[in-house]
């Protein structure tokens, strides 16, 4: 483990790149999958073909994915942006059905109200049934957050530097160490992006956090 | 694109021990075997777990746990750790299979517990109280009514083990990530994207597959075809009735 030691500023910087590419996709993929879900709910002939699209382009293994980027884009094979938008599309495959799921879970009577209170379908969607879309999304996106920073390692194979890099040096190299520190790091990251998005959630639902504290209290 | 296309249908590509049938042929092989040995350690634990209702906990971390280990990492861990230990060719091809068989259990094991948990306790009930035994109920009840989710969970584990059999090449194997290893090896984008193509098109193949797999495993019973059939007929019988 001398070797971590030494090596703790490269791990540094590539745990950096690694949470930059792994973290981009992920808000991307949200902005993207939220109108793409409201769409669904809006119109619901779009929901199949929405969720049976996005998730055939989830089928793709990483590396094929990664390397046909190039051919859609017209980028270089080893610009980052080939990975950026690969993990985006991962993102928005696994995040449009939740969203759309989450949607459709919000109940009519709320719709309802909301409506006779006289918010208009905009104002409606934004302080209504997103935030109460919230729970379930969050849900879906801690899933999405875990498997990009699992699948961003793979990267390193076309020559994408980020924590994987570690494990192709490792490997070539016969030498264990920066492989396990690999490991460990890619998990680590994994729970801390796992941990952020619980703390916003929490943020963004005080009514959840409101209705257990007052169960608490009566059952106190 | 042209020359990807070209690389494709280049009848070079398509014969010999490194040409397209034999590369995929490798894949499908490594793939098969991962999975059925996954999925003969995952059915039984998982039925185990969901019937018993024991280990549940553990089950449900492990499974979540794992989707957080890079599968490339994992790759090359286990060959430098165990590849040293075991001579001739099988020092490459079981650490890799091992493996591969340790991503695929996890979505079995997920899919095959809470398939059998979700099983409406009302069918349990009425099943013992028909004088089934555990085994019986296990057999005849909640294995049929656990079949759409354990079906689903062989998919993704299919889809998970074809994905990282692509990276058996990195270690030196063989299967379709040969293309895209060598291409990368000799920046030669041709080989590169014609290995993507093949390896994208395997999967989703797969993914088809294991659909239509999904569809003939699942009783008919659980889908409302019956129903369905039952209600025409019935329908049937008033109109002649009347």
């Amino acid at each position: 483990m001398v070797w971590v030691r030494d090596h703790l500023d490269d791990i540094w910087a590539y745990a950096v790149q690694h949470a930059w590419l792994a973290g981009v996709p992920l808000v991307l993929g949200l902005l993207l999958a939220v109108p793409l879900g409201w769409l669904s709910r809006k119109y619901g002939w779009l929901y199949t073909p929405l969720v049976a699209g996005t998730g055939l382009l989830y089928t793709i293994p990483s590396l094929a994915l990664f390397i046909l980027m190039p051919l859609v884009l017209g980028t270089q094979i080893l610009d980052p942006v080939n990975v950026i938008v690969a993990m985006t599309i991962y993102t928005v495959a696994l995040l449009v059905r939740t969203v759309a799921d989450a949607l459709r879970a919000v109940p009519d009577s709320v719709i309802a109200s909301a409506t006779a209170m006289g918010l208009r379908p905009m104002r409606r969607f934004f302080t209504v049934e997103l935030p109460l879309a919230v729970p379930v999304i969050s849900a879906g996106l801690r899933v999405a957050a875990v498997s990009n920073v699992s699948i961003v390692s793979v990267a390193a194979l076309i020559g994408v530097p980020q924590l994987g890099s570690l494990f192709t040096d490792g490997f070539y190299r016969d030498f264990l160490d920066p492989i396990v520190a690999g490991l460990v790091a890619c998990v680590l990251l994994a729970l801390i992006f796992d941990l952020v998005i619980v703390l916003v959630t929490r943020m963004l639902t005080p009514w959840l956090r409101s209705d257990a504290a007052r169960a608490g209290r009566t059952t106190a | 694109m042209n020359d990807v296309l070209t690389w494709l249908t280049d009848p070079a590509h398509w014969q010999g021990y490194d040409g397209i049938p034999a590369r995929l042929w490798e894949h499908v092989w490594y793939s098969a075997l991962a999975l059925a040995i996954a999925a003969a350690v995952a059915i039984p634990l998982g039925l185990w777990v969901g019937h018993t209702g024991r280990g549940r906990f553990l089950a449900v971390n492990l499974t979540g746990a794992f989707r957080a280990i890079p599968s490339l990492g994992l790759l090359f861990a286990s060959l430098m750790i165990l590849g040293p230990r075991i001579q001739g060719d099988a020092g490459v091809l079981v650490p890799t299979e091992l493996i591969l068989v340790v991503l695929a259990i996890p979505p079995i094991l997920a899919g095959t517990y809470s398939g059998v948990e979700q099983v409406d306790a009302a069918a349990r009930d009425a099943a013992r109280g028909m004088g089934m035994r555990g085994s019986q109920v296990l057999a005849k009840v909640e294995v049929p009514c656990a079949m759409p989710l354990i079906a689903s969970g062989l998919r993704s584990a299919a889809l998970q083990v074809v994905a990282t059999a692509t990276l058996a090449a990195t270690v030196g194997l063989g299967g379709l990530g040969r293309f895209l290893i060598d291409g990368l090896a000799v920046r030669d984008y041709a080989q590169m994207a014609g290995g993507a193509v093949l390896v994208a098109a395997l999967a989703l193949l797969v993914d088809l597959a294991a659909s239509m797999l999904q569809r003939v495993v699942v009783s008919p019973g659980l889908t409302g075809k019956t129903e369905r059939r039952d209600t025409a007929k019935r329908r049937l019988k008033t109109r002649t009735a009347s």
